[in-house]
This record gives C-alpha cells, sequence and structure tokens, in this order.
C-alpha cells in the first residue's frame, strides 16, 4: 500500500506542478489575476506532495519492503540504517525522486522569497519551474518508476554496491543536487526575462542571492565528490577529469562565471544578454551532465543503467530546454540594448575577462568529453581523451585568470588607474614573491610553473587581505565591510589556497607500489612506514584483511594505519579501504592491495603535501558565497531603475 | 577615434588569445587521444607502432602470473579468438581477476607483448566495458558465419 500512496502522490504533484506552470505562463499572458493567484498555492502543494512521496520511498527502505524492487536492488537486511536511508538515492529512480524534491524545494523558496518581485514577473518564473518540474516527473512516471512491486517479493535485497556504503555519499548527491537544480532558477529567471524583453537590475538583484546558493551548493557537492574519490576509490587521486566529473565541473565553471556576470548586470546595467545566455548554458550544460551521466553513454560508478529510452528522453527533453530558450534568446535579446561604456583598465575588463576565460575553460572540457562520443557514434573508432589533455586545456585560460584576479578585485568599476592599482598591489607582490619562493622548496626542487602555480595561490590570498586592510586604513572596521564584499573576499581566498593545495600536491606527491611482508619497512618523505602485521577482520556486512601500519617520523610514533581490502557478502566485490593520516601540511596514505603470495602484499603508499588544501579552499569558496548571499541588500524593497548607480561607490562589487 | 583604436587592441588581444589557446589545444588533443584495440586487431597489425592505445579482452582463465614477492604480473587478454600476453608492474584494481572484463593502457614492445602503465576493471561485477562486450560480439558473430 505504502509504495502506491507514494506514486499516488507523485502523481499528484504532477498534477499541482502542471497547475502551477499552466496559470503562471497563461495567467502573465493574459492578465489573469485569479490564476496568478494559483501559482504560490500549487508551488506549495508541489513541494508538500513530493516531499511525500520522497518519505514513502524511504519508509519502504527503512522497513526493508523487498516487495519493491528498487528497494530489493538498493537494499539488504544487514544493510545499516544510515545507509538505509543513503540508498533511497544510491541509484537511478530514487537519485531522480530526490531530484525533484529539490527542484519543489527550490520552486517553493522562490515563490515565497523575494516579496518585492511583481506577481507577474514571479509567476512567469514560477511557471517555467513547473514546466522543468513536469518534464523530469513524466521521465520518472514512463521510465524509471521507484515504486514498482516485485512479484513474488524478494527475501532478501541484492544490498547497496559496496564502493556507495561511506558517509559521503550521505550528503554527496543531496548537496550536488541542490546546485545542479538550483541553476534551474537561473535558467528560469532568464527565460523569464526573455519573454518580458527586459533585464533590469533588480532582476541581477534577486537572482544573485539564489545564483550564489546553488553555486555554493556545487561548490561543496564537488567538493565532496573529490574527497570521496581520493579515500574511497582506494588510490589517492582526486580528480581524473572523468566525463561524470566534467559533468558537474562544467556547470560549476558557468555558474562561477555566472555570478561574476551578475554582479555587473547589478551594478552597472552591462552585460544584459550574455548574463542571460550564460544562466541558459549553465542549466543546460547541468541537463547534458544528466543525459551523459543516465544514458549509459558513460560507464562509471554514477552511470547506474543504461536503458535507450531513458537516453532518448533525456536528449529530447534537453533539446526543448535548450532549444525554446536558445530561440526567444534570439527573439528578444537584442532588444536588451548595453548600458554606459567603460575603460580598458577597469572592473567591468576585469569581470569579462574572467567571464571569457571560464566559458573557454568549461567550452575545451566539454570539447574533450565530447569528441570521444561523436566520434564512437560516427562509428570512427574508440577513443578516449586522456587528462593530460584537460590538465592543459583548463591551465591555459584560469592560470591567467586567477593572477589577473588580484589586479581586478581592486580596480573601481567604469575607470581604474595603475597608479592607484600599484599603490594598492605593491604590498601583497613583495611579499607573495619571497612566500612563493619559499612554499616552492619547501618539499623539494620545484619548476617555474610550479613557482606560478604557489605564486597565484598567495597572490590571490594576499590581495583578497590588502582590499580589507585598504577598508581599514579608510577608517572602516573589518566588520563594517558590507557582507558581498567579506565574502567575494572570502571566496577568493578559498580560491588562493585551492590553487595552492592543487599546485603542491600535482608537484611533491611522492607515490610508491610496493610488495611487502609483515616486519618490512620503507622510507617515504621522511617517515619510516612499517608494515606490523595483516590480520582479518569483519564489519556489519563485509569481512576484511586489515593491514596494521605504523608510522614514524625520526623513531618516534606519528600514527597507526588499518587499510582493508574488504569483501561485501552479498555482492561479493572487493573494496579498497585506504587508511590515511591527514593533516594540515600533509596527508599519509597507505593502500593495500592484493595477496602476492610468500606472504607479502602489494600497498600503495603515497606522501601528499598540501592536498587537504583543495578541498579546504573549496569549503571556504562555498562558505564566501554564502556570506554574500546573507548581504542584507538583497532583502531591500525595490529600487528605482537606474542603468548606471553607484558610479561612485569604487571598490564595492 | 580613440574609441575605435581600443576596441582593436582588445578585439587582437581576444583573436590572439583564442589563436593560441587552441594552437596547444589541439596539439594537447592530438597528444593524448587514446585509440582502443582488441588483441585481434593488434596481431594483425592495425595498432600503431611505439604509440600508447588501450587494449581490452577478457583475462584468459589461468593466466595470471605473478612474480613471487614482487609486484611484477602477467596475464593473457583475449578476445576469444586473438590473446596477447599483458606484463604490468603495479597494484592491480579491486575487481581484476579471471574472466573480467579489462582495459589496459600502454604500448607493444618488441617482443609482442603489451606492457600496461595502466589496469581498469571496473567497479561493478557484472560490468563488461562496453568496447569490450563489442568486440566479443563481433567476434562471436564471425565465428558463427
Amino acid at each position: 500500500m505504502i509504495p502506491e500512496l507514494g506514486l499516488f502522490a507523485l502523481v499528484l504533484t504532477f498534477c499541482l506542478a502542471f497547475i502551477q506552470s499552466f496559470a503562471g505562463l497563461a495567467g502573465a499572458y493574459w492578465r489573469k489575476p485569479e490564476w496568478l493567484a494559483l501559482v504560490r498555492p500549487m508551488a506549495s502543494g508541489q513541494f508538500v506532495f513530493a516531499a511525500l512521496s520522497f518519505g514513502l520511498l524511504t519508509w519502504s527502505f527503512i522497513v526493508n519492503d523487498f516487495s519493491v524492487e528498487y528497494v530489493a536492488l538498493n537494499s539488504n537486511t544487514e544493510l545499516p540504517f544510515f545507509y538505509r536511508i543513503a540508498a533511497v538515492w544510491a541509484a537511478h529512480e530514487g537519485s531522480l525522486l530526490l531530484w525533484i524534491l529539490t527542484l519543489s524545494a527550490w520552486t517553493l523558496g522562490v515563490a515565497w522569497a523575494n516579496k518585492d518581485m511583481p506577481i507577474v514577473f514571479r509567476a512567469r518564473i514560477l511557471g517555467v519551474l513547473g514546466l522543468i518540474n513536469c518534464g523530469f516527473m513524466l521521465f520518472v512516471m514512463a521510465t524509471s518508476n521507484p515504486f514498482i512491486r516485485l512479484l513474488p517479493a524478494a527475501l532478501e535485497g541484492r544490498d547497496l554496491n559496496p564502493l556507495l556504503q561511506d558517509p559521503a555519499l550521505v550528503i554527496h548527491p543531496p548537496i550536488l543536487y541542490a546546485g545542479y537544480v538550483g541553476l534551474a532558477v537561473a535558467f528560469a529567471f532568464a527565460v523569464g526575462a526573455l519573454i518580458e524583453g527586459k533585464v533590469t537590475s533588480n532582476w541581477a538583484r534577486w537572482l544573485r542571492p539564489w545564483t550564489l546558493l546553488a553555486w555554493a551548493f556545487l561548490t561543496v557537492g564537488v567538493a565532496l565528490g573529490s574527497w570521496w574519490a581520493y579515500y574511497e576509490l582506494g588510490w589517492g587521486g582526486w580528480w581524473f577529469w572523468d566525463p561524470v566529473e566534467n559533468a558537474s565541473f562544467m556547470p560549476w565553471l558557468m555558474a562561477t562565471a555566472l555570478i561574476h556576470s551578475l554582479a555587473v548586470t547589478e551594478k552597472r546595467g552591462l552585460f544584459k544578454s550574455w548574463t542571460v545566455l550564460l544562466a541558459i548554458c549553465g542549466f543546460s550544460l547541468s541537463l547534458l551532465g544528466t543525459f551523459l551521466v543516465r544514458s549509459g553513454v558513460l560507464i562509471s560508478v554514477h552511470a547506474f543503467a543504461s536503458d535507450p529510452a531513458r537516453g532518448l528522453f533525456i536528449l529530447i527533453f534537453l533539446g526543448l530546454c535548450i532549444g525554446i530558450a536558445l530561440g526567444l534568446y534570439a527573439w528578444r535579446a537584442p532588444a536588451f540594448g548595453s548600458g554606459g561604456g567603460f575603460k580598458v583598465l577597469s572592473r567591468e575588463s576585469f569581470l569579462l575577462l574572467n567571464n571569457l576565460m571560464l566559458v573557454v575553460a568549461a567550452g575545451l572540457i566539454l570539447i574533450g568529453t565530447l569528441y570521444p562520443l561523436f566520434i564512437d557514434a560516427l562509428e570512427m573508432g574508440k577513443i578516449s581523451v586522456g587528462p593530460p589533455y584537460f590538465n592543459l586545456v583548463f591551465l591555459i585560460p584560469t592560470l591567467p585568470m586567477v593572477l589577473l584576479l588580484g589586479v581586478g578585485m581592486h580596480s573601481t568599476w567604469k575607470r581604474a588607474r595603475w597608479e592607484m592599482l600599484w599603490l594598492r598591489l605593491r604590498t601583497p607582490l613583495s611579499i607573495a614573491v619571497p612566500v612563493a619562493l619559499g612554499i616552492s622548496f619547501a618539499w623539494g626542487r620545484p619548476s617555474v610553473l610550479t613557482f606560478v602555480g604557489v605564486f597565484a595561490g598567495v597572490w590571490v590570498i594576499l590581495s583578497a587581505l590588502s582590499e580589507v586592510r585598504q577598508r581599514q586604513k579608510m577608517g572602516r572596521s573589518f566588520f563594517a565591510l558590507p557582507r558581498s564584499v567579506l565574502g567575494m573576499l572570502t571566496a577568493h581566498i578559498g580560491l588562493g589556497l585551492f590553487v595552492l593545495g592543487t599546485t603542491v600536491t600535482s608537484v611533491f606527491s611522492i607515490e610508491k607500489d610496493l610488495a611487502l611482508r609483515a616486519g618490512d619497512v620503507v622510507e617515504l618523505a621522511g617517515y619510516q612506514i612499517k608494515l606490523e602485521t595483516l590480520r582479518n577482520t569483519e564489519g556489519p556486512n563485509f569481512d576484511a584483511v586489515e593491514g596494521v601500519v605504523t608510522i614514524r617520523r625520526d623513531g618516534e610514533m606519528v600514527t597507526t594505519l588499518y587499510p582493508q581490502k574488504r569483501v561485501y557478502r552479498v555482492q561479493t566485490s572487493p573494496m579498497t579501504e585506504a587508511g590515511i593520516e591527514a593533516g594540515w601540511t600533509r596527508d599519509l596514505f597507505v593502500a593495500l592491495g592484493d595477496d602476492l603470495g610468500n606472504g607479502s602484499w602489494s600497498l600503495r603508499i603515497q606522501f601528499k603535501p598540501l592536498v587537504r588544501f583543495i578541498w579546504l579552499g573549496a569549503l571556504v569558496m562555498a562558505f564566501g558565497g554564502l556570506l554574500s548571499m546573507s548581504d542584507p541588500r538583497y532583502r531591500k524593497k525595490r529600487q528605482a531603475e537606474a542603468p548606471a548607480p553607484e558610479l561612485a561607490e569604487g571598490t564595492a562589487p | 577615434m580613440k574609441k575605435r583604436y581600443q576596441r582593436g587592441i582588445r578585439v587582437a588581444l581576444v583573436l590572439a588569445g583564442v589563436g593560441i589557446a587552441v594552437a596547444l589545444m589541439l596539439r594537447a588533443f592530438d597528444e593524448n587521444i587514446l585509440y582502443f584495440y582488441t588483441p585481434r586487431q593488434v596481431v594483425a597489425g592495425e595498432a600503431p607502432d611505439g604509440r600508447r592505445f588501450r587494449l581490452g579482452g577478457l583475462v584468459t582463465l589461468g593466466s595470471i602470473e605473478r612474480e613471487p614477492g614482487s609486484l611484477k604480473v602477467s596475464f593473457l587478454v583475449t578476445d576469444n579468438q586473438k590473446t596477447l600476453t599483458v606484463e604490468y608492474e603495479g597494484v592491480l584494481p579491486d575487481l581484476f581477476r579471471d574472466g573480467q572484463g579489462v582495459i589496459a593502457h600502454g604500448a607493444m614492445n618488441d617482443k609482442g607483448v603489451f606492457v600496461a602503465d595502466e589496469v581498469l576493471a571496473k567497479h561493478d561485477e557484472n560490468y563488461m566495458p562496453p568496447e569490450v562486450a563489442e568486440a566479443l560480439k563481433e567476434v562471436h558473430g564471425e565465428n558463427e558465419s
């Protein structure tokens, strides 16, 4: 009964979302106040029933209802409670239900926040969001129903994929989805603006906090995925340029470009059509990601089931979304017009460069991701594009961008002056060079690229800090800074930490594959690593061989690690559970390989300096986004439209 | 006049940047494309000499040989028609075992042995790399006809 109720709730959600979109779009077109009044209650109802549907599926997992096929395939009576809940979104059908719930939540937010938004415009946005959600609900009902019964019921479930039995799995998908789906809000705003035929600075002011929130979620989601791959896939890499990773990273790059472009649109009334285009592309890329992941075109841990009907459905949906949005864009965007001009040396120019670089980076990654698929579809052979391609094409646009960031942050709107910039930036510059030299040499002999990378990281951090100092010199205290500025500076410091971590880890990591017997000692980066013994152990649903590895430095005990090789009982697949000693300046990573015979085992031992800065940087970035989003400015009453306000404000974002 | 001059600079900068990026990209692209071959294609001489490529197939049952106490391992990869010897030194992935579909990255040496620097076997016991599945299907069809 419960699963049927769940499906029924989903059908109701679909109906409410449909009414919402029809009432919103048609009501705005024919100016029917009574239709417009329906939109917000429908949005609330949509959320309530989506949550009910999701809750009922979760309930089926909690009570181990193996008469539901999806539960039988992804759970097991031995599976711990915590993972039974996470298993709801561990495979295709349930994760789509999560997607729908998330979109309903965003819709609810847009419906009830932004009190000063004109009712007609809000109705249009909610109409578009409703349509998108309808599309996804149709998809679930037609091809991926999680509530299908299994007759006769299974006695025992097939268990959750062991790779996914991990705390990070519990939070990675919901957070990533919140970001992915949040870009739908920007998309809806863009389509709404195209229907109305105008982009105003209020439009940008309303959209900015939503985009910042979605971007922050996306940042944390991608970082969690990377962190999870680092310790759970077992081999210590943190980014593989796997198509699925790219699918989440490209929307992130677009969202990053969008938040910068929105700043210009809000403050200066410029880049209007560009901002709208970015908003469309951001969500289109997240739909493309969904297509790549869900259609079976790609094979990875994320590509759950390959069913051509699913791929076709998403492809058609993707085509419709992009086609309609770009068609509207071609029709309406030329009317947006452009605001005042700006000099070559101005904040606008730097933000334009930032946008250009980010979009180029996303484009090059897109080419590398899609090219093998095209070649395959044309039956011209099977190829893959290796990580060195991505590393290079990512660095070409982003390294100059990071170097210019420091200057851009200190440039004023409309026109900046070299003398002024030099005055403000000479201190960060004179500190960054020696600090970068010091860090570069701390772990060994660096190359030019190492120095440039480390310098870029330190330079960004210091120029952000220098902005705070400038403000203090002008007699304002740290806490009197607008939150949007504080958030911007924080996010840039996060970026600096990330660049620093990435560079140092990439260049100075040491990795060794070794054959060791109990009692053997190896030396790695000044640490003495000893395989003390190997023993058998077991967990709730797996058996394992566990190594006991002690790590000493100059004879002093640092830590003991317990890397495991697990075999999960139901799916009988082996899994490597690495032992990691985490630290601010370095990680020590030990993973158990195979039994080589003669009592020796293969081990992979790694020394990874500053690897934590990668995820720390991402977290700081996301925190900056949230800080910026909380600026009271975004909750002010609607302002009179001024195309180029606050010309004299100088360094505000 | 001045405005046009400034715009000229901007356009030139953008064009130069794009040009350099495209040139570097094409080079990186060309260097990093790995083609996929099956043992049959390699034996037929279709695989390039001295260039890295991806070899895919099934690990022949009972063919995994380890040099005791070291990380050196050799095994046979087959598409059920032709078979190649693969040598590898390092830690093998979790799901590497007899009868599994694998993909190895590496190049042929002059003894006709494929020297791999990376071996992939993916995360699911039912999983078969799509290239391998297709290659096996082709062979199957030819054997019947």
